[in-house]
């Protein structure tokens, strides 16, 4: 694995902020927490931590739009001065990462990445060299036209991270994805994941119970008891 | 620690050394025969070896060998008279168009409603209703969507006289219409709500829910997201289903006798015709037919695979362009109207049943009736308690024997710690893809052999073999998903497993094994052609009658048998419904969420 992170040409013009204004979530009517407001500038990882039910996935659910019927948000969420709040989650281009990587069983490595890629970008030759690039950076060139489910663990992670970033989201939800990995490999992983996230400047909000993977991060440490 | 394990473990080991003893001791050749091992294969054998006897006995017939007529050369007779028959041409392309296209039609609405409003407040509704349609025999539903679609029908009503200016019904032959649309409408009514509840099945054993979720935080709008994310990962589960449907549609007998076109019929109904002639000479050409009707099947499912192997390939560039969007204004809008209709007319046909159940007269264009009785009741209560209790014999010993027979093969695949493949799965639907009318004349033929035809042994073990695949289906997924440790645990305590069997296992899968049952009773109530062919003229179920009648015109009737076609069924699925709640009324955890 190098240590360079793949550049791709279309870039935001300008790099958001993600801010959360007095979040309020609950559950069947019943607060998880109240007040919860938080700023996150571009490349910036802040990582929120909480036993387990505490609703700290709920919260990235929310952000990304992909919330239950059963939970219901108050508040406001802004990627700079556009409001997300009342949008679905394909118009938010909020990328997110899961516990599970997600990759598509129907589709080899290569068209799990291209699924992620934009479709302004046309042409094949194009979509093509972004797939082969993503791949180099993250050690896995020559495994292109692997079916995903002979790859290992964290070879899948790395893709679905990826397979995200292909898609050029404007901000960074991580929902535990390093719990599933041994220790070595979880170091590594998250290195590159961060790593990516600062490169491609991403507001980024990790949600953990472990905390090692706060630590690492170097930035922001919020604990959801706190509100 | 490590003591009570090997407490526990020396305990299990002596009582399965206890266990081999009492097998050894009892070795005699019925212990054998009703052990676990076998079941499975006896149940197998239950319900293959008549489809694959059945068959044969179709297929000499066919070749001009019927004894029984005096036939015993080997010819191709019956073949040249079957190809030479003026009506065989359109009654092909109407089995195959209307058979084709209800199939396609149903699966579009399903997948589309599915794609478009998974995860909504209105599929969660839809979800609810699936069930009580899945329990109405296809036919009963046949006769309501009838009494409302036809010229006279309520639908005609409700618009006439002041918005149509129809004072009279229109000569229009809406129902029986030569091109079996109104076929097509009523195999919708029950297609489309047994694919949507098998996509279900599918999307609830993959992780469906949480791709859906990611291909939208990666900006694919829901419909693309689907059709692109999910449905080439479920249509794997859901293709024997749909070959199913297609069987079904290309063949159905009952649904084509009350809607579907008369002169010429469908396939199938021209092979009924022909074993039902005076003229025994028929019979070979039947034969004949029927076995055109199998290949016609076997075809269209082949050539739909080929189908799907070729859109598989063509839309891999598709599936990986980038684009976001697929249709998806137009698919919300289009696949919620259809299923809204589909509902509507189901619950109308019943209905428009029950009043016509209810009816003295009726006059067109009335909205309701104008005098009401229940002397369709009263004049028919003797034949009406007669067809309903064998239509209840044959359903619920059929259904009791299905389900004793999938549990010990369920269990004991749990006791030997492997599941079936998929290849038990073809088998299983093998007597759900093979037209009823191309085996059950050789079925029928073999039971007069046998010595049994016309007898309960013969009619219930003909039932058995429709009922015994979707109990199969409906249990093994909770079957297979039950905790075996709750068993290990009991048997750590010194508990035999038979004990563990009927204390624990049973009782904890108390509600699946009750709705299982009650698919199987209200598949059993649905048949038609089994008791036709296998009963000999001598039984006669709620089905059979509501069909035959269906041609008389006499509603108030009609609607009398085809509403307790429903009801029966209804009543069952409810019981299986609310037993376990009652049961389990101090056990929260067994309750039903």
């Amino acid at each position: 694995m190098s240590d360079n992170t793949f550049k791709q040409s279309v870039t935001p013009a300008q790099f958001p902020t993600l801010y959360l204004k007095d979040l309020k979530l609950c559950l069947r009517g019943e607060a998880l927490f109240t007040n919860l407001s938080l700023n996150i500038s571009p490349g910036e990882i802040v990582t929120l931590m909480g036993p387990s039910g505490c609703g700290k996935s709920s919260l990235l659910a929310a952000i990304s739009g992909t919330l239950e019927s059963d939970f219901s948000l108050v508040g406001e969420i802004f990627l700079d001065d556009l409001n997300l709040t009342n949008l679905p989650p394909e118009e938010r281009h909020i990328g997110m990462l899961f516990q599970e990587d997600l990759l598509f069983p129907h589709m080899s490595v290569s068209e799990n990445l291209c699924f992620g890629i934009p479709a302004h970008i046309k042409s094949k030759k194009e979509r093509v060299s972004l797939i082969s690039q993503a791949l180099k950076d993250a050690g896995l060139s020559e495994f292109e036209n692997r079916d995903p489910a002979t790859l290992s663990g964290g070879q899948r992670a790395r893709i679905a991270v990826l397979r995200t970033l292909l898609s050029q989201p404007r901000a960074l939800l991580l929902d535990e994805p390093f719990s599933k990995l041994d220790t070595e490999l979880r170091t590594r992983f998250r290195d590159f994941v961060f790593r990516h996230a600062r490169a491609h400047n991403l507001p980024t909000l990790l949600v953990t119970h472990d905390p090692e993977d706060a630590q690492s991060t170097g930035g922001k440490v919020i604990r959801v008891s706190d509100f | 620690m490590a003591d009570t394990v090997r407490t526990i473990n020396s305990t299990i080991s002596k009582q399965i050394r206890y266990h081999q003893a009492m097998k050894n001791h009892f070795g005699s050749i019925l212990s054998v025969l009703f052990s676990l091992h076998t079941v499975p294969v006896l149940t197998l054998m239950v319900f293959l070896l008549p489809v694959l006897a059945g068959l044969t006995s179709t297929v000499l017939p066919a070749f001009g060998y019927l004894p029984v007529i005096g036939q015993i050369s080997i010819n191709t007779n019956a073949w040249g008279q079957l190809f030479a028959h003026p009506a065989l041409p359109s009654a092909l392309i109407t089995s195959l168009s209307s058979g084709i296209l209800a199939t396609i039609l149903s699966l579009i609405v399903s997948l589309s409603f599915v794609a478009a409003w998974q995860g909504t407040a209105s599929f969660r509704k839809a979800r609810r209703i699936l069930a009580p349609i899945l329990a109405i025999p296809h036919s009963a539903l046949a006769i309501g969507l009838a009494f409302l679609i036809a010229p006279s029908g309520w639908i005609v009503r409700v618009f006439s006289p002041w918005a149509t200016g129809w004072e009279r019904p229109p000569d229009i032959a809406i129902i029986h219409d030569e091109w079996g649309i109104s076929l097509v409408l009523g195999l919708m009514i029950k297609e489309t709500p047994y694919l949507l509840l098998m996509i279900l099945a599918a999307l609830d054993q993959s992780q469906a829910k949480q791709r859906l979720k990611l291909a939208k935080t990666l900006g694919y709008h829901p419909i693309a997201a689907w059709v692109k994310g999910i449905l080439p990962v479920i249509y794997k589960q859901i293709r024997l289903p749909i070959y199913a449907v297609l069987a079904f549609s290309l063949s159905v007998v009952d649904i084509a006798l009350i809607l579907g076109p008369t002169t010429p019929p469908t396939l199938s109904i021209l092979v009924l015709r022909w074993f039902n002639d005076p003229d025994l000479n028929y019979r070979t050409i039947a034969a004949a037919g029927a076995l055109l009707q199998l290949f016609v099947v076997i075809c269209v499912i082949v050539t739909w695979w080929i189908t799907e192997k070729a859109i598989s390939r063509l839309s891999k560039r598709w599936l990986i362009n980038g684009r976001r969007t697929f249709l998806e204004q137009p698919v919300r809008q289009v696949s919620k109207f259809s299923l809204n209709s589909i509902f509507l007319l189901f619950f109308g046909s019943l209905l428009v049943i029950l009043l016509w159940s209810f009816t003295r007269r009726w006059r067109y264009p009335d909205f309701l009736p104008s005098v009401w009785s229940i002397q369709s009741w009263d004049r028919n209560i003797h034949n009406l308690l007669w067809s309903s209790s064998s239509t209840l014999i044959i359903g619920l010993i059929s259904s009791f024997v299905a389900v004793v027979l999938v549990v010990v093969c369920l269990e004991n695949e749990k006791r030997r710690g492997k599941t079936a493949g998929s290849g038990a799965l073809w088998l299983v639907y093998l007597p759900l893809m093979i037209p009823q009318v191309s085996f059950l004349f050789g079925v029928q033929i073999l039971t007069i052999k046998a010595g049994i035809d016309a007898s309960w042994l013969a009619i219930i073990w003909s039932h058995l073999l429709f009922v015994l695949p979707y109990v199969f289906l409906s249990l093994t997924d909770p079957y297979r998903q039950h905790d075996d440790r709750y068993i290990k645990v009991a048997l750590s305590m010194g508990i035999s497993p038979a004990r563990a069997f009927w204390r624990i296992r049973l009782p904890m899968l108390l509600r699946p094994l009750l709705f299982a049952f009650s698919i199987g009773f209200a598949v059993s109530v649905a048949q038609y052609l089994p008791t036709l062919f296998v009963g000999g003229g001598r039984f006669s179920t709620l089905t059979t009658e509501a069909v035959n009648l269906s041609a008389s015109g006499n509603r108030r009737i009609i609607a009398v048998y085809a509403l307790l076609q429903a009801l029966l069924p209804l009543l069952c699925f409810i019981a299986a419904l609310t037993l376990p709640n009652i049961v389990f009324r101090n056990r929260r955890a067994l309750k039903e969420h």
